[in-house]
Protein backbone atom coordinates (compact mmCIF):
# COMPACT_ATOMS: atom_id res chain seq x y z
CA UNK A 1 0.00 0.00 0.00
CA UNK A 2 1.22 3.17 -1.36
CA UNK A 3 0.95 5.93 1.15
CA UNK A 4 0.85 9.14 -0.96
CA UNK A 5 0.29 11.63 1.70
CA UNK A 6 3.77 10.71 2.91
CA UNK A 7 6.35 9.26 0.60
CA UNK A 8 8.98 11.54 -0.79
CA UNK A 9 10.44 11.58 -3.99
CA UNK A 10 13.46 10.82 -2.75
CA UNK A 11 11.81 7.32 -0.83
CA UNK A 12 9.52 6.63 -4.06
CA UNK A 13 12.93 6.32 -6.13
CA UNK A 14 14.25 4.16 -3.83
CA UNK A 15 11.34 1.83 -3.67
CA UNK A 16 11.94 1.89 -7.88
CA UNK A 17 15.17 1.28 -7.85
CA UNK A 18 14.64 -1.78 -5.65
CA UNK A 19 12.07 -2.74 -7.68
CA UNK A 20 10.04 -3.28 -4.86
CA UNK A 21 7.02 -0.93 -6.63
CA UNK A 22 6.47 -0.47 -10.52
CA UNK A 23 6.50 3.09 -11.97
CA UNK A 24 2.97 2.33 -12.83
CA UNK A 25 1.61 1.32 -9.34
CA UNK A 26 3.03 4.47 -8.45
CA UNK A 27 0.82 6.48 -10.84
CA UNK A 28 -1.89 4.65 -10.06
CA UNK A 29 -1.37 5.17 -6.41
CA UNK A 30 -1.51 8.89 -7.28
CA UNK A 31 -4.35 9.01 -9.81
CA UNK A 32 -6.79 6.94 -7.32
CA UNK A 33 -5.70 9.78 -4.30
CA UNK A 34 -6.49 12.56 -6.74
CA UNK A 35 -10.11 10.56 -7.27
CA UNK A 36 -10.42 9.98 -3.84
CA UNK A 37 -9.63 13.67 -2.49
CA UNK A 38 -9.51 16.30 -5.90
CA UNK A 39 -13.43 16.52 -5.78
CA UNK A 40 -12.67 18.74 -2.87
CA UNK A 41 -9.89 20.45 -3.07
CA UNK A 42 -9.81 21.12 -6.73
CA UNK A 43 -5.87 21.09 -7.28
CA UNK A 44 -6.06 20.06 -11.19
CA UNK A 45 -7.68 21.34 -13.56
CA UNK A 46 -6.79 18.24 -15.62
CA UNK A 47 -5.53 14.89 -14.98
CA UNK A 48 -3.52 12.90 -17.14
CA UNK A 49 -5.05 8.73 -17.43
CA UNK A 50 -1.23 7.95 -18.44
CA UNK A 51 1.53 9.38 -19.19
CA UNK A 52 5.00 8.07 -20.77
CA UNK A 53 7.94 6.84 -18.50
CA UNK A 54 9.29 4.86 -15.98
CA UNK A 55 10.35 7.45 -12.92
CA UNK A 56 8.21 9.27 -10.40
CA UNK A 57 4.99 10.85 -11.02
CA UNK A 58 5.05 15.21 -10.97
CA UNK A 59 2.04 17.64 -11.07
CA UNK A 60 2.50 21.14 -13.61
CA UNK A 61 1.26 24.19 -12.82
CA UNK A 62 -1.23 25.05 -15.90
CA UNK A 63 1.34 27.53 -17.20
CA UNK A 64 4.15 25.41 -18.33
CA UNK A 65 3.61 24.30 -21.91
CA UNK A 66 3.07 20.50 -22.41
CA UNK A 67 2.75 19.00 -25.51
CA UNK A 68 -0.66 17.14 -26.50
CA UNK A 69 -2.06 18.16 -22.98
CA UNK A 70 -4.44 21.24 -22.36
CA UNK A 71 -3.10 24.14 -20.44
CA UNK A 72 -5.20 27.15 -19.90
CA UNK A 73 -3.20 29.46 -17.60
CA UNK A 74 -6.84 29.13 -15.28
CA UNK A 75 -8.15 31.38 -18.04
CA UNK A 76 -11.21 31.03 -20.48
CA UNK A 77 -9.05 32.50 -23.15
CA UNK A 78 -6.95 29.80 -23.37
CA UNK A 79 -9.85 26.93 -22.93
CA UNK A 80 -9.39 24.05 -25.53
CA UNK A 81 -5.96 25.18 -26.02
CA UNK A 82 -3.20 22.16 -26.47
CA UNK A 83 0.33 23.26 -27.23
CA UNK A 84 2.19 21.44 -30.13
CA UNK A 85 5.80 21.84 -28.30
CA UNK A 86 6.78 21.18 -25.13
CA UNK A 87 8.22 23.70 -23.14
CA UNK A 88 11.63 23.11 -21.99
CA UNK A 89 11.49 22.10 -18.18
CA UNK A 90 8.04 19.73 -19.38
CA UNK A 91 10.73 18.42 -21.70
CA UNK A 92 13.68 18.09 -18.85
CA UNK A 93 10.99 16.32 -17.09
CA UNK A 94 10.05 13.85 -19.42
CA UNK A 95 14.12 13.30 -20.34
CA UNK A 96 14.71 11.97 -16.68
CA UNK A 97 11.38 9.86 -16.85
CA UNK A 98 8.96 11.64 -15.14
CA UNK A 99 5.31 11.16 -15.61
CA UNK A 100 2.78 13.95 -15.80
CA UNK A 101 -0.32 13.63 -13.56
CA UNK A 102 -2.24 16.64 -15.12
CA UNK A 103 -2.02 20.34 -14.74
CA UNK A 104 -1.97 22.50 -11.40
CA UNK A 105 -4.67 25.04 -11.07
CA UNK A 106 -3.66 28.58 -10.88
CA UNK A 107 -4.90 32.25 -10.42
CA UNK A 108 -5.67 33.18 -14.10
CA UNK A 109 -2.19 34.20 -15.72
CA UNK A 110 -0.42 33.19 -12.36
CA UNK A 111 -2.21 36.69 -11.30
CA UNK A 112 -3.28 36.28 -7.48
CA UNK A 113 -2.19 35.31 -4.04
CA UNK A 114 -5.19 32.76 -4.03
CA UNK A 115 -6.04 30.78 -6.80
CA UNK A 116 -9.76 32.22 -6.39
CA UNK A 117 -8.65 34.39 -9.72
CA UNK A 118 -9.21 30.75 -11.96
CA UNK A 119 -11.52 31.35 -14.47
CA UNK A 120 -12.30 27.07 -13.79
CA UNK A 121 -13.13 27.60 -9.60
CA UNK A 122 -10.61 27.92 -6.12
CA UNK A 123 -8.68 25.44 -4.87
CA UNK A 124 -8.74 25.11 -1.25
CA UNK A 125 -6.24 24.69 1.62
CA UNK A 126 -6.21 20.83 2.72
CA UNK A 127 -5.33 22.35 6.14
CA UNK A 128 -8.99 23.98 5.82
CA UNK A 129 -11.06 23.68 2.83
CA UNK A 130 -12.74 26.57 3.69
CA UNK A 131 -9.16 28.72 3.42
CA UNK A 132 -7.50 29.39 0.37
CA UNK A 133 -4.18 27.59 -0.55
CA UNK A 134 -2.16 30.84 -1.63
CA UNK A 135 -1.56 31.63 -5.09
CA UNK A 136 -1.19 31.74 -7.58
CA UNK A 137 0.14 28.28 -7.65
CA UNK A 138 -2.14 26.74 -5.16
CA UNK A 139 -2.97 23.66 -7.32
CA UNK A 140 0.42 22.84 -7.03
CA UNK A 141 1.45 23.52 -3.67
CA UNK A 142 -2.58 21.97 -2.21
CA UNK A 143 -1.56 18.82 -4.26
CA UNK A 144 1.65 17.91 -2.89
CA UNK A 145 0.35 18.73 0.58
CA UNK A 146 -2.96 16.69 0.10
CA UNK A 147 -0.94 13.79 -1.06
CA UNK A 148 -1.85 14.29 -4.79
CA UNK A 149 1.79 14.42 -6.33
CA UNK A 150 4.91 13.92 -4.80
CA UNK A 151 6.47 16.69 -6.21
CA UNK A 152 5.25 19.40 -8.24
CA UNK A 153 6.47 22.76 -10.42
CA UNK A 154 5.16 26.30 -10.16
CA UNK A 155 5.98 29.53 -11.16
CA UNK A 156 7.09 32.36 -9.01
CA UNK A 157 6.73 36.20 -10.50
CA UNK A 158 6.16 38.08 -6.87
CA UNK A 159 5.41 35.02 -4.44
CA UNK A 160 3.58 32.73 -6.50
CA UNK A 161 5.67 29.01 -5.77
CA UNK A 162 6.67 30.62 -2.18
CA UNK A 163 3.59 32.14 -0.69
CA UNK A 164 1.23 29.21 -1.52
CA UNK A 165 4.13 26.64 0.13
CA UNK A 166 4.10 28.65 2.84
CA UNK A 167 0.10 28.32 3.15
CA UNK A 168 -0.23 24.37 2.46
CA UNK A 169 2.96 23.38 4.67
CA UNK A 170 5.07 22.27 1.87
CA UNK A 171 8.76 23.58 0.61
CA UNK A 172 9.04 25.47 -2.72
CA UNK A 173 11.58 27.33 -4.08
CA UNK A 174 11.38 30.31 -6.52
CA UNK A 175 15.24 30.04 -8.22
CA UNK A 176 17.08 33.25 -8.81
CA UNK A 177 16.30 34.94 -12.46
CA UNK A 178 17.71 33.25 -15.32
CA UNK A 179 18.72 29.78 -13.90
CA UNK A 180 15.38 28.08 -15.51
CA UNK A 181 14.06 28.25 -18.90
CA UNK A 182 10.89 29.49 -19.69
CA UNK A 183 10.50 28.64 -22.85
CA UNK A 184 7.10 27.06 -23.52
CA UNK A 185 5.86 28.74 -20.38
CA UNK A 186 2.68 31.45 -20.32
CA UNK A 187 4.51 34.89 -19.64
CA UNK A 188 3.34 37.17 -17.14
CA UNK A 189 5.96 39.49 -16.51
CA UNK A 190 9.23 38.76 -18.22
CA UNK A 191 11.63 40.55 -16.12
CA UNK A 192 10.58 38.62 -12.81
CA UNK A 193 8.81 35.16 -13.86
CA UNK A 194 10.71 31.78 -12.67
CA UNK A 195 9.56 28.42 -12.43
CA UNK A 196 10.32 26.89 -9.50
CA UNK A 197 9.86 23.33 -7.30
CA UNK A 198 7.80 22.47 -5.27
CA UNK A 199 7.84 19.20 -2.98
CA UNK A 200 7.70 17.91 0.94
CA UNK A 201 11.22 18.04 1.45
CA UNK A 202 14.28 20.48 0.98
CA UNK A 203 16.14 17.62 -0.63
CA UNK A 204 13.07 16.32 -3.14
CA UNK A 205 13.07 20.49 -3.92
CA UNK A 206 16.39 20.33 -4.30
CA UNK A 207 16.57 17.61 -6.73
CA UNK A 208 13.92 18.87 -8.79
CA UNK A 209 15.73 22.18 -9.11
CA UNK A 210 18.62 20.04 -10.61
CA UNK A 211 16.25 18.58 -12.95
CA UNK A 212 15.03 21.90 -14.62
CA UNK A 213 18.03 24.15 -13.83
CA UNK A 214 20.82 25.33 -16.11
CA UNK A 215 21.11 26.68 -20.02
CA UNK A 216 18.85 26.44 -22.58
CA UNK A 217 20.04 27.95 -25.88
CA UNK A 218 15.36 28.60 -26.65
CA UNK A 219 15.52 31.21 -23.37
CA UNK A 220 18.78 33.71 -24.17
CA UNK A 221 17.60 35.17 -20.06
CA UNK A 222 19.63 31.47 -18.92
CA UNK A 223 22.97 31.36 -16.92
CA UNK A 224 24.89 28.85 -16.52
CA UNK A 225 24.00 27.36 -13.13
CA UNK A 226 26.65 26.00 -10.16
CA UNK A 227 25.81 21.96 -9.77
CA UNK A 228 23.34 21.39 -7.16
CA UNK A 229 24.54 19.36 -4.00
CA UNK A 230 21.73 17.82 -2.39
CA UNK A 231 21.97 19.07 1.61
CA UNK A 232 22.72 16.58 4.37
CA UNK A 233 24.28 18.56 7.07
CA UNK A 234 22.19 19.36 10.32
CA UNK A 235 24.30 22.19 11.58
CA UNK A 236 24.52 25.71 10.60
CA UNK A 237 28.06 26.48 12.52
CA UNK A 238 29.78 29.29 9.57
CA UNK A 239 26.64 30.52 8.00
CA UNK A 240 25.61 34.12 8.96
CA UNK A 241 22.11 34.54 9.33
CA UNK A 242 20.29 38.11 8.52
CA UNK A 243 17.46 39.14 10.37
CA UNK A 244 15.74 41.98 8.40
CA UNK A 245 13.62 44.60 10.85
CA UNK A 246 11.52 45.46 8.29
CA UNK A 247 10.50 42.35 7.09
CA UNK A 248 10.04 40.98 10.76
CA UNK A 249 8.36 43.55 12.25
CA UNK A 250 5.76 44.72 9.68
CA UNK A 251 2.53 45.87 11.37
CA UNK A 252 0.70 43.24 8.68
CA UNK A 253 2.47 39.92 10.39
CA UNK A 254 -0.20 38.12 12.58
CA UNK A 255 1.51 37.00 16.45
CA UNK A 256 1.13 33.42 15.37
CA UNK A 257 3.86 33.71 12.28
CA UNK A 258 5.66 36.07 13.89
CA UNK A 259 5.99 33.94 16.97
CA UNK A 260 7.27 31.00 14.81
CA UNK A 261 9.48 32.74 12.44
CA UNK A 262 11.17 33.68 16.50
CA UNK A 263 11.54 30.29 17.28
CA UNK A 264 13.11 29.22 13.99
CA UNK A 265 15.25 32.02 14.21
CA UNK A 266 16.52 31.07 17.61
CA UNK A 267 16.78 27.50 15.90
CA UNK A 268 19.25 28.63 13.76
CA UNK A 269 21.36 29.93 16.70
CA UNK A 270 20.98 26.95 18.29
CA UNK A 271 22.19 25.10 15.53
CA UNK A 272 25.45 27.28 15.19
CA UNK A 273 24.65 29.86 13.12
CA UNK A 274 25.83 33.69 13.70
CA UNK A 275 22.43 35.64 13.80
CA UNK A 276 22.59 39.49 13.53
CA UNK A 277 19.63 42.26 12.44
CA UNK A 278 19.83 44.19 9.41
CA UNK A 279 17.77 46.65 7.66
CA UNK A 280 16.22 47.08 4.24
CA UNK A 281 14.66 50.06 4.92
CA UNK A 282 13.11 50.69 1.46
CA UNK A 283 12.48 47.30 0.28
CA UNK A 284 9.44 46.69 1.72
CA UNK A 285 7.76 50.01 1.93
CA UNK A 286 8.20 50.43 -1.74
CA UNK A 287 8.52 47.12 -3.20
CA UNK A 288 4.59 46.29 -3.47
CA UNK A 289 4.18 49.34 -5.53
CA UNK A 290 7.22 49.20 -7.78
CA UNK A 291 6.19 45.66 -8.56
CA UNK A 292 2.36 46.33 -8.81
CA UNK A 293 3.90 48.94 -11.62
CA UNK A 294 6.25 46.58 -13.18
CA UNK A 295 4.60 43.61 -13.63
CA UNK A 296 1.16 45.26 -14.83
CA UNK A 297 3.36 47.06 -17.57
CA UNK A 298 4.90 43.55 -18.78
CA UNK A 299 1.52 41.76 -18.66
CA UNK A 300 -0.18 44.14 -20.81
CA UNK A 301 2.66 43.77 -23.50
CA UNK A 302 2.74 40.06 -22.93
CA UNK A 303 -1.13 39.36 -22.96
CA UNK A 304 -1.11 41.16 -26.14
CA UNK A 305 -0.81 38.24 -27.90
CA UNK A 306 -4.60 36.83 -26.88
CA UNK A 307 -5.79 38.30 -30.28
CA UNK A 308 -8.37 35.55 -31.28
CA UNK A 309 -6.28 34.84 -34.24
CA UNK A 310 -3.71 32.27 -33.91
CA UNK A 311 -5.03 30.33 -30.78
CA UNK A 312 -7.13 30.44 -27.74
CA UNK A 313 -11.53 31.73 -28.06
CA UNK A 314 -12.38 33.72 -30.14
CA UNK A 315 -15.70 35.69 -29.90
CA UNK A 316 -18.41 34.36 -32.04
CA UNK A 317 -20.01 37.86 -32.21
CA UNK A 318 -17.18 40.23 -34.30
CA UNK A 319 -18.72 42.80 -36.76
CA UNK A 320 -15.31 43.45 -37.36
CA UNK A 321 -11.29 42.13 -37.21
CA UNK A 322 -11.08 44.93 -34.18
CA UNK A 323 -14.39 44.31 -32.83
CA UNK A 324 -13.12 40.77 -32.88
CA UNK A 325 -9.84 41.56 -31.01
CA UNK A 326 -11.54 43.56 -28.37
CA UNK A 327 -14.52 41.28 -27.55
CA UNK A 328 -13.02 38.26 -27.49
CA UNK A 329 -10.51 39.73 -24.38
CA UNK A 330 -13.58 41.20 -23.06
CA UNK A 331 -14.89 37.93 -23.01
CA UNK A 332 -12.03 35.80 -22.45
CA UNK A 333 -10.01 37.68 -19.46
CA UNK A 334 -11.33 37.95 -16.22
CA UNK A 335 -11.14 40.74 -13.89
CA UNK A 336 -7.87 40.67 -12.57
CA UNK A 337 -6.16 40.27 -15.72
CA UNK A 338 -7.89 43.30 -17.20
CA UNK A 339 -7.30 45.06 -14.42
CA UNK A 340 -3.24 44.69 -14.93
CA UNK A 341 -3.61 44.96 -18.60
CA UNK A 342 -5.14 48.46 -17.62
CA UNK A 343 -2.91 49.71 -14.98
CA UNK A 344 -0.10 48.19 -17.40
CA UNK A 345 -1.27 50.32 -20.42
CA UNK A 346 -1.73 53.20 -18.67
CA UNK A 347 1.87 53.48 -16.73
CA UNK A 348 3.54 53.06 -20.19
CA UNK A 349 1.69 55.36 -22.25
CA UNK A 350 3.09 58.37 -23.45
CA UNK A 351 3.25 60.96 -20.81
CA UNK A 352 3.17 58.82 -17.78
CA UNK A 353 5.53 56.17 -18.57
CA UNK A 354 8.60 58.27 -16.84
CA UNK A 355 6.54 59.25 -13.73
CA UNK A 356 5.25 55.23 -13.30
CA UNK A 357 7.49 52.40 -15.01
CA UNK A 358 10.98 54.44 -15.11
CA UNK A 359 10.41 55.68 -11.76
CA UNK A 360 9.27 51.93 -10.57
CA UNK A 361 12.55 50.70 -12.25
CA UNK A 362 14.78 53.18 -10.25
CA UNK A 363 13.29 51.71 -7.49
CA UNK A 364 14.04 48.48 -8.52
CA UNK A 365 17.87 49.83 -8.14
CA UNK A 366 17.46 50.91 -4.92
CA UNK A 367 15.71 47.49 -3.95
CA UNK A 368 18.90 45.32 -5.58
CA UNK A 369 21.50 47.35 -3.88
CA UNK A 370 19.85 47.43 -0.43
CA UNK A 371 20.02 43.62 -0.53
CA UNK A 372 23.25 43.60 -1.96
CA UNK A 373 24.20 45.25 1.32
CA UNK A 374 22.80 43.13 3.09
CA UNK A 375 24.61 40.14 2.18
CA UNK A 376 27.98 42.07 2.29
CA UNK A 377 27.42 40.76 5.86
CA UNK A 378 24.84 37.67 5.73
CA UNK A 379 24.63 34.89 3.97
CA UNK A 380 21.33 34.16 4.19
CA UNK A 381 17.91 36.55 5.02
CA UNK A 382 15.32 35.13 7.04
CA UNK A 383 11.92 36.43 7.13
CA UNK A 384 8.03 34.95 7.51
CA UNK A 385 6.48 34.13 3.34
CA UNK A 386 3.52 35.45 4.26
CA UNK A 387 2.26 38.26 6.66
CA UNK A 388 -0.91 35.53 7.69
CA UNK A 389 -1.58 32.23 7.85
CA UNK A 390 -4.37 30.79 5.54
CA UNK A 391 -6.86 33.13 5.18
CA UNK A 392 -11.09 32.41 4.20
CA UNK A 393 -12.27 32.15 0.89
CA UNK A 394 -13.92 35.10 -0.48
CA UNK A 395 -12.03 37.23 2.77
CA UNK A 396 -10.04 39.54 0.08
CA UNK A 397 -11.47 38.83 -3.15
CA UNK A 398 -13.90 42.30 -3.08
CA UNK A 399 -10.60 44.33 -2.35
CA UNK A 400 -7.57 43.77 -4.69
CA UNK A 401 -5.24 45.92 -2.74
CA UNK A 402 -5.47 43.41 0.23
CA UNK A 403 -5.16 40.72 -1.57
CA UNK A 404 -1.58 42.44 -3.56
CA UNK A 405 -0.18 43.01 0.18
CA UNK A 406 -0.24 38.84 0.66
CA UNK A 407 2.56 39.47 -1.46
CA UNK A 408 4.58 42.36 0.78
CA UNK A 409 7.28 39.93 2.05
CA UNK A 410 7.85 38.07 -0.63
CA UNK A 411 8.09 40.65 -3.48
CA UNK A 412 11.05 42.70 -2.67
CA UNK A 413 13.58 39.57 -3.23
CA UNK A 414 11.40 38.77 -6.16
CA UNK A 415 12.19 42.26 -7.58
CA UNK A 416 16.89 41.91 -6.93
CA UNK A 417 16.36 38.35 -8.64
CA UNK A 418 17.45 36.79 -5.77
CA UNK A 419 16.66 33.01 -5.21
CA UNK A 420 14.04 31.96 -2.09
CA UNK A 421 13.53 29.19 -0.15
CA UNK A 422 10.12 28.40 1.46
CA UNK A 423 10.21 25.64 4.87
CA UNK A 424 7.08 25.18 6.84
CA UNK A 425 8.44 26.39 10.51
CA UNK A 426 5.43 25.58 12.62
CA UNK A 427 2.04 26.16 13.16
CA UNK A 428 -0.72 29.16 14.22
CA UNK A 429 -4.14 28.25 14.98
CA UNK A 430 -3.65 24.76 13.39
CA UNK A 431 -2.05 26.46 9.75
CA UNK A 432 0.84 26.15 8.66
CA UNK A 433 3.29 29.14 9.01
CA UNK A 434 6.29 29.77 6.36
CA UNK A 435 9.87 30.79 6.54
CA UNK A 436 11.49 32.23 4.09
CA UNK A 437 15.37 31.92 3.92
CA UNK A 438 16.41 34.63 1.12
CA UNK A 439 19.77 34.58 -0.51
CA UNK A 440 22.67 36.05 -3.39
CA UNK A 441 21.77 35.29 -6.61
CA UNK A 442 22.67 31.66 -7.40
CA UNK A 443 22.91 30.45 -3.84
CA UNK A 444 20.50 27.55 -4.23
CA UNK A 445 22.63 25.26 -2.66
CA UNK A 446 23.42 27.98 1.02
CA UNK A 447 19.11 27.71 0.96
CA UNK A 448 19.15 24.04 0.56
CA UNK A 449 21.54 23.49 3.20
CA UNK A 450 20.32 26.29 5.90
CA UNK A 451 16.45 24.94 4.79
CA UNK A 452 17.40 20.95 5.64
CA UNK A 453 19.94 21.44 8.69
CA UNK A 454 16.40 23.92 9.79
CA UNK A 455 13.92 21.07 8.64
CA UNK A 456 15.92 18.37 10.56
CA UNK A 457 15.75 20.50 13.57
CA UNK A 458 11.83 22.03 12.65
CA UNK A 459 10.39 18.94 12.50
CA UNK A 460 7.16 20.08 11.13
CA UNK A 461 4.76 16.88 9.44
CA UNK A 462 3.66 18.24 6.26
CA UNK A 463 0.49 15.94 6.50
CA UNK A 464 -2.44 18.14 7.25
CA UNK A 465 -3.63 17.03 10.58
CA UNK A 466 -7.30 16.73 8.65
CA UNK A 467 -5.77 14.12 7.00
CA UNK A 468 -3.84 11.91 9.14
CA UNK B 1 -1.81 61.93 -8.99
CA UNK B 2 -3.88 61.88 -12.27
CA UNK B 3 -7.41 60.49 -11.49
CA UNK B 4 -8.36 58.17 -14.11
CA UNK B 5 -11.37 59.46 -15.32
CA UNK B 6 -14.20 57.72 -17.31
CA UNK B 7 -12.64 58.88 -20.90
CA UNK B 8 -9.39 58.29 -19.79
CA UNK B 9 -10.18 54.72 -19.02
CA UNK B 10 -12.31 53.68 -21.93
CA UNK B 11 -8.72 55.40 -24.00
CA UNK B 12 -6.79 53.41 -22.16
CA UNK B 13 -8.86 50.07 -23.15
CA UNK B 14 -9.22 50.81 -26.33
CA UNK B 15 -5.17 51.15 -26.63
CA UNK B 16 -5.51 47.66 -24.97
CA UNK B 17 -8.16 46.30 -27.61
CA UNK B 18 -10.72 45.30 -24.39
CA UNK B 19 -13.97 46.36 -25.00
CA UNK B 20 -15.53 47.02 -21.64
CA UNK B 21 -19.02 46.52 -20.37
CA UNK B 22 -20.66 50.22 -18.80
CA UNK B 23 -20.76 47.85 -15.73
CA UNK B 24 -17.69 46.61 -15.22
CA UNK B 25 -16.68 50.27 -16.30
CA UNK B 26 -17.57 51.44 -12.97
CA UNK B 27 -16.32 48.93 -10.84
CA UNK B 28 -13.05 49.16 -12.51
CA UNK B 29 -12.57 52.91 -12.31
CA UNK B 30 -12.57 53.01 -8.93
CA UNK B 31 -10.61 49.89 -8.15
CA UNK B 32 -8.10 51.21 -10.72
CA UNK B 33 -8.11 54.50 -8.85
CA UNK B 34 -7.24 52.69 -5.87
CA UNK B 35 -4.70 50.97 -7.14
CA UNK B 36 -2.95 53.77 -8.72
CA UNK B 37 -3.26 55.95 -5.46
CA UNK B 38 -1.32 52.96 -3.68
CA UNK B 39 1.26 52.73 -6.21
CA UNK B 40 1.87 56.17 -7.48
CA UNK B 41 4.09 55.94 -3.71
CA UNK B 42 7.00 55.49 -5.95
CA UNK B 43 7.34 58.73 -7.02
CA UNK B 44 8.04 59.69 -3.02
CA UNK B 45 11.42 59.06 -3.88
CA UNK B 46 14.06 61.00 -5.80
CA UNK B 47 15.83 59.13 -7.42
CA UNK B 48 17.53 61.80 -10.26
CA UNK B 49 20.87 59.87 -10.13
CA UNK B 50 19.79 56.54 -10.21
CA UNK B 51 19.64 53.75 -13.00
CA UNK B 52 17.15 52.28 -13.93
CA UNK B 53 16.89 48.39 -13.80
CA UNK B 54 15.47 46.34 -17.09
CA UNK B 55 16.30 43.08 -15.80
CA UNK B 56 18.18 41.71 -12.40
CA UNK B 57 20.70 39.89 -13.65
CA UNK B 58 24.22 41.49 -15.92
CA UNK B 59 23.01 41.29 -19.29
CA UNK B 60 25.71 39.90 -21.99
CA UNK B 61 24.54 39.04 -25.56
CA UNK B 62 23.84 35.53 -26.39
CA UNK B 63 24.97 34.57 -30.02
CA UNK B 64 24.17 31.05 -31.73
CA UNK B 65 24.93 29.52 -34.74
CA UNK B 66 22.91 30.80 -37.81
CA UNK B 67 21.53 27.30 -38.54
CA UNK B 68 18.64 25.85 -39.84
CA UNK B 69 16.53 24.04 -37.10
CA UNK B 70 13.03 22.11 -37.46
CA UNK B 71 10.51 23.93 -36.59
CA UNK B 72 6.76 23.81 -36.53
CA UNK B 73 4.47 22.35 -39.27
CA UNK B 74 2.12 24.15 -40.73
CA UNK B 75 -0.61 21.75 -39.90
CA UNK B 76 0.89 22.46 -36.11
CA UNK B 77 1.28 25.93 -36.41
CA UNK B 78 -2.73 26.32 -37.62
CA UNK B 79 -3.60 23.15 -34.64
CA UNK B 80 -5.40 25.83 -32.49
CA UNK B 81 -6.25 28.51 -35.05
CA UNK B 82 -10.10 29.09 -34.11
CA UNK B 83 -10.41 30.00 -38.08
CA UNK B 84 -8.46 28.84 -40.77
CA UNK B 85 -8.62 29.01 -44.62
CA UNK B 86 -6.10 26.58 -46.57
CA UNK B 87 -2.55 27.39 -45.33
CA UNK B 88 -3.87 30.66 -43.61
CA UNK B 89 -5.64 32.00 -40.16
CA UNK B 90 -8.87 33.71 -41.00
CA UNK B 91 -10.20 36.61 -39.58
CA UNK B 92 -13.24 38.49 -40.14
CA UNK B 93 -12.45 42.15 -42.31
CA UNK B 94 -10.74 44.98 -40.83
CA UNK B 95 -12.16 47.86 -38.79
CA UNK B 96 -11.08 51.14 -37.21
CA UNK B 97 -10.32 52.55 -34.14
Amino acid sequence: MIDTLRLTAEAASRLLDAKEVSSDELFAAYLAAIGERDAELHCYLHVCDDSPGDGIPIALKDVIGTKGIPTTAGSRILEGYVPVYDSTVAKRCKERGLRFLGKTNTDEFAMGSSTENSAYGPTHNPWDPARVPGGSGGGSAAAVSAGLAPWALGSDTGGSIKQPSALCGNVGLRPTYGTVSRYGIVAFASSLDQVGPVARTVRDCAFLYSVIAGRDHCDTTTVDVPEVVLPVGERLEGVRVGVPRELNEHEAIEPGVRDAVLRAIELCRQLGAEVGECSLPRSVDYGLPCYYLIAPAEASSNLARYDGVRFGYRTPHAQDRLDMYKRTRDEGFGDEPKRRILIGTYALSAGYYDAYYGQAQKVRTVIAREHADAFERFDVLVTPTSPTVAFELGGRTADPLAMYASDLLTIPSCMAGLPGLNIPCGLSDGLPVGLQLIGPQLAENLLFRVGHALEQAIGFDTVPERLR
Amino acid sequence: MTEISRELLLHVANLARLELRDAELVRLQSQLNDILGAVSKVSELDLTDVPATSHPLDLVNVWDEDQPRACLSVEDALANAPERDGDYFKVPPGGSS
